[in-house]
């Protein structure tokens, strides 16, 4: 008999799910105006509760309230700012247990992540960026920085409340009032947020959020009122936000997708490299914006590279995101289990090798297996276009110049991983490399004072660090 | 004295004997192995670390845990009434519950192998720790006639130390020798051969580089096992330390077809750690590992945690520290 590992699953009786929820303006839970939709745990199809669809009134009180709020707030000492900032990031660690199991719930994500990963950074990027409010003329930003005013804030599904986090937490420090819409799959955690917010005191409108999918966030980022805008999601949005931002006077920062290169030389070390590969595209199922979904293996050692992949990846579990033991959790929705679907086929139609270890998949809710690809070429769809899933392209090199060049060959430039024993070849791809962060001999790895950002389609403008409060202060450039 | 060679190589290792042939090859060879990243290495094993074992899963892990201790004592202050107390302990782990596995062996020092053997006879394995065990500062004469003493008395298994100051001043040759005529000097007249354990002691070698070059060093010398520390000096083993090992024995095999087993000794002193342990054997090495002929823990407190958790198990309450004996 084998060690077969019985089911650990993470209670759910911490999480209390209403029926409905409304949207969170200047300070308080209203009804929204207009119509609803429902969001479900994608791990089950279950639905979990109706959400307000804000409409462009509900959009418009949000940035009054906002715009009212910013008086106060703004003219607020940083260190009572601080205060506040402290405080949420205390509750956001008394409180993680439940966050992260709503997070996991409503995302699909395994709880080890939400649990490890997502919260931890979330609290934080609070306790970082709190630590600047009262230290804003230090950061090298000009001697009086003044901060923008409204922010309107645009969120991804694939890690809502850290995302959330990177957004509110700088915006509130430099003085700026927000309003924030989460992604239309995965509310939850943000609306759980408006009541850490209401729990810390924060003064009413300083924090708003309104739920709700395309529309909304169009009614946002296009409102009058709104001093900046601050967007992460695919590219093809992040353009139409510029779009519609070009010729007012919003400030905008940009974190769009990417297509990283992670690049493996023959004198890598070997099983931490393995590790390195499997975390950089199999975290989040692969809903990372700056996944290494490009593996650039050097040919001398490919197939012992390869080998000892499909062995890890034979590992990997595969199942309910509440289990404990969970590997890789549940696609974040029918739309993006489509998509991957999709571009799966393309790549085999286009002459690339598919593997994936056996895995039993449930039967309800979105699943999809940890996949390679081996076989591709530049050429090759797979590994141009962002799948935003567990789905790793395999391309080989033969030197360190060509190695950059296949990096670099990409629309996108969000990150990028370096993997050799050889400390002055990391130095020398890292300046070569045309990716706003490159790891070397890690993957996947963020905190709070370490900016990020991208190059090229991946975006503009930097978060995290003292960089990422340029974004939200007058006059200054990241 | 060996009467017997040992068995001649497996087919896999003799594509090997190049790499032995001289002290530059052997250099060579083990310099060329891939590094190990310590940020990476400690972070996969603090990950392995959170996987949570429960109920069914967690009962056969904590008999399969019971079934590989080497249950040690390595004092100067031991006695042959204390060995004698601890052999019984070996066999009955749990006087209260028939259906508590035996330990796999009782570790002592050399002198002390025959009193473990007139109580526990065949049924559990006796190991001996010889050549000049913990520091190896002594002679090579005198190291191997420390080992030949106790196969003479009657160990199944001999644990080894290798020579630490060689291998760190780059030595390699000679501690290859050292581990191979210590293997030799495991054979029984009758051919067999007492099962060679090589420390390591990871404590002094301290870099994860010199433990995975220690290990195939090891290996290609004919260690059947590879063990991480004397438990004398600290840190003994820990997780990453021998993810590293066993990391080498599943590289191993693969490279030669031979198996290699694998002991973390000291420090191991919770059930819950010990359940760590075998998910990392068996999501790294796999589970031809989870086996007591594989994977050993070398514990003395260890023992009565795993039998206070199995009885938690199996009756639901915890009971206390007093319903264990202490030996």
């Amino acid at each position: 008999m084998g060690f077969e590992y019985a089911p650990a699953p993470e209670s759910r009786s911490i999480v209390d799910i209403k029926a409905s929820y409304g949207l969170f303006l200047d300070g308080e839970f209203v009804d929204g105006r207009g119509s609803s939709f429902k969001t479900v745990n994608p791990a089950t199809e279950e639905t979990l509760a109706e959400i307000a669809e804000a409409s462009d009134a509900d959009v418009d009180l949000a940035v009054r309230a906002a715009r009212r709020a910013f008086r106060g707030w703004s003219r607020m000492s940083g260190k009572e700012r601080a205060k506040y900032l402290f405080r949420i990031a205390r509750i956001i660690q008394e409180r993680g247990r439940e966050l992260a199991v709503l997070e996991s719930i409503d995302n699909g994500k395994p709880i080890k992540e939400s649990r490890d990963v997502d919260v931890p950074i979330v609290a934080a990027h609070f306790f970082y960026y709190a630590g600047w409010a009262d230290k804003l003329e230090h950061a090298g930003l000009g001697a009086n920085p003044q901060p923008l005013g409204v922010a309107g804030q645009v969120i991804p599904w694939n890690f809502p409340l850290l995302m959330l986090a990177w957004k509110v937490a700088p915006a509130l420090a430099c003085g700026n009032t927000v309003v924030l819409k989460p992604a239309e799959t995965t509310p939850l955690t943000a609306l759980l947020f408006a009541e850490i917010c209401q729990q810390a005191d924060l003064p009413p409108g300083v924090v708003n959020i309104v739920t709700g999918a395309g529309g909304t966030g169009q009614a946002l980022v296009s409102h009058p009122d709104v001093d900046k805008v601050a967007f992460t999601g695919s590219t093809e949005v992040g353009k139409a936000i510029a779009r519609a931002v070009a010729g007012t006077d919003k400030k905008v920062t940009l974190e769009l997708g990417g297509k990283a290169a992670n690049i493996v030389f023959d004198d890598a070390p070997m099983d931490q490299a393995i590790e390195g590969i499997v975390g950089g595209i199999f975290f989040n199922q692969g809903h990372v914006c700056c996944a290494g979904s490009r593996l650039l293996v050097q040919e001398s050692v490919a197939d012992e590279v390869l080998a000892r992949l499909k062995r890890r990846m034979s590992t990997l579990r595969v199942g309910d995101p509440l289990d404990k033991n969970t590997d890789i959790g549940a696609i974040n929705s029918r739309e993006q289990l489509e998509r991957i679907r999709e571009l799966c086929e393309i790549g085999e139609a286009e002459g690339a090798e598919r593997w994936a270890p056996a895995c039993d998949l449930p039967s309800s809710g979105f699943w999809f297996p940890p996949t390679l690809f081996t076989g591709v070429a530049q050429a090759h769809r797979i590994a141009r276009e962002e799948v935003f899933g567990p789905v790793l392209s395999v391309l080989t090199f033969r030197t360190p110049a060509e190695a950059v060049e296949k990096a670099n060959n990409t629309p996108y430039g969000l990150s990028a991983g370096v993997w050799t024993e050889k400390g002055s070849r990391i130095l020398h791809m890292a300046s070569q490399l045309r990716a706003g962060v490159v790891w070397a001999n890690t993957f996947n790895k963020f905190d709070p004072a370490s900016p990020f950002g991208g190059y090229k389609e991946s975006g503009y403008g930097r978060e995290g660090g003292r960089q990422g409060l340029a974004a939200y202060l007058k006059g200054a450039e990241a | 004295m060996p009467t017997t060679a040992p068995t001649d190589p497996a087919p896999g290792l003799t594509a090997y004997s190049e790499v032995t042939a001289s002290e530059a090859s052997l250099r060579r060879f083990l310099h060329g192995l891939p590094g190990v990243d310590q940020v990476g290495a400690e972070a996969r094993a603090a990950g392995l670390g959170t996987r949570s074992i429960k109920t069914t899963a967690k009962a056969w892990a904590l008999d399969l845990a019971i079934r590989m201790v080497d249950l040690t004592t390595l004092e100067g202050q031991d006695t042959p009434g204390k060995v004698r107390a601890l052999a019984s302990k070996a066999l009955r782990p749990d006087p209260a519950d028939p259906s508590c596995p035996s330990v796999a062996a009782v570790c002592v020092y050399g002198d002390l192998v025959g009193e473990v053997k007139a109580i526990v006879g065949d049924q559990v394995n006796v190991a001996a720790v010889a050549t000049a065990f913990p520091s190896g500062r002594a002679s090579m004469a005198v190291k191997l006639a420390d080992t030949r003493d106790a196969v003479a008395g009657g160990a199944d298994e001999i644990d080894m130390v290798i020579d630490r100051g060689a291998f760190l001043a780059g030595h390699y040759l000679q501690v290859f020798e050292e581990i191979v005529a210590t293997r030799e000097a495991c054979v029984r007249p009758d051919g067999s051969h007492a099962h060679l354990k090589v420390i390591f002691e990871t404590g002094e070698l301290q870099t994860y580089d010199n433990v995975r070059r220690a290990s195939w060093l090891a290996m290609l010398a004919g260690a059947d096992f590879i063990k991480t520390s004397t438990g004398k000096v600290q840190p003994a083993a820990t997780l990453p330390v021998t993810l590293v090992m066993l990391e080498a024995v599943r590289d191993f095999r693969e490279a030669t077809g031979v198996q290699i087993g694998v002991k973390p000794a000291g420090g191991i002193r919770t059930a819950k750690d010990a359940i760590k342990y075998l998910v990392m054997v068996n999501e790294v090495a796999g589970d031809d590992w989870l086996d007591p002929d594989w994977f050993r823990f070398g514990a003395s407190t260890l023992l009565n945690d795993l039998l206070m958790q199995r009885t938690k198990m199996t009756t639901g309450r915890y009971s206390g520290p007093d319903y264990f004996t202490l030996d």
